[in-house]
């Protein structure tokens, strides 16, 4: 698929479903979408390994964006963006927005088959600057 | 460093994780989220269980691995943050540093923890402890005294306000108590630095 992926990252896994199927609502099958939640121990938290196989399954040609909640969430994704390494690193792209508005928007910009800049500034919009 | 020395570190760093995460995460479950004891000696033990494998590296090699291990195992934004400590630490060592070379490589490490975290020291950190050992070891200082002014930077966390990490959600509320992050990275001097002397 050629539209850009959407990747959410929270720490709780039933945030990170449940923002899944917002979007999943809106978009349909028409972006490729993974999310990841939980310290893979069975507790709160974010993984570098889980947050590196949800990018694997949400990847696209076009890119990646990753939608994140709080501050580890990002540091984790960071830090997994870095582990996958170029070429496909400068294609990911970790965005500054509310988790799940940030992914519902963002998807629906995908789902048109805008590039993952279009993508990522539509998602960064929704921050206060 | 001898393959035996550097399994040496890595008991001692474990051990003394092992020994405090208690504490650490009463420490972190004051002003964060609870579980900084419990992921590092989670990352710790990763890192133990792997001694041999680790140990039978270069310097840098090993250094690189133990902190692939912690950012893979930690599970929380300790593993990035300890585990980019280690990795820069590995990429800028020598295989026999000295201790100017160890200072430059620490130097370094600061500098990618700071932008791994987007923070800086004076915002209650593991940074506020990393600065000063920084300083210590280029000044010429002994050990022991690297390891005091690593306590001492510890404890220095306690009156200032957390402008990073989940603690900075509390504001004022995260002002008297300890940063864990800053009492693991305490530790984890002394127990390296007793380690090197004792070697």
């Amino acid at each position: 698929m050629s539209n850009v992926g959407i990747v959410i990252v929270s720490h709780s896994p039933l945030v990170a479903e449940g923002t899944a199927d917002m979007v999943r609502q809106m978009v349909g099958n028409e972006v490729p979408l993974a999310w990841c939640g939980g310290n893979g121990h069975g507790g709160l938290g974010t993984s570098v390994e889980a947050i590196m196989a949800a990018i694997d399954r949400a990847w696209s040609e076009a890119g990646v964006a990753i939608l994140v909640d709080l501050g580890g969430a990002e540091t984790n994704s960071e830090m997994a963006v870095e582990m996958i390494g170029e070429p496909r690193a400068h294609r990911i792209v970790v965005c500054n927005a509310p988790i799940v508005e940030g992914a519902v928007m963002a998807a629906t910009e995908s789902s048109g088959g805008a590039s993952l800049k279009e993508v990522v500034a539509t998602a960064h919009e929704l921050s206060p600057s | 460093m001898a393959a035996s020395d550097f399994s040496h570190l890595i008991a001692a760093a474990a051990d003394t994780i092992a020994l405090h995460a208690e504490e650490l995460t009463a420490l972190d479950q004051a002003i964060g989220d609870g579980d900084h004891g419990l992921n590092m000696k989670r990352g710790f033990e990763a890192v133990r269980a792997e001694t041999d494998a680790i140990a039978a590296k270069p310097l840098p090699d090993a250094l690189k691995a133990l902190g692939t291990k912690l950012v893979m195992t930690v599970g929380g934004a300790s593993g990035p943050l300890f585990g980019t400590l280690f990795m820069t630490l590995g990429k800028e060592l020598p295989p026999v540093p000295d201790r100017a070379a160890l200072a430059s490589a620490l130097g370094k490490a600061i500098e990618a923890v700071s932008a791994r975290g987007k923070s800086q020291p004076g915002q209650k950190t593991m940074l506020d402890v990393l600065q000063p050992v920084y300083e210590a070891l280029a000044q010429g200082k002994t050990a022991s005294e690297i390891v005091d002014a690593a306590d001492h930077a510890a404890e220095a966390t306690v009156p200032m306000k957390a402008l990073r990490g989940r603690a900075s959600f509390l504001g004022q509320r995260s002002i008297g108590h300890m940063d864990a992050g800053a009492r693991s990275t305490a530790l984890l001097v002394r127990a390296v630095a007793e380690a090197i002397e004792g070697s």
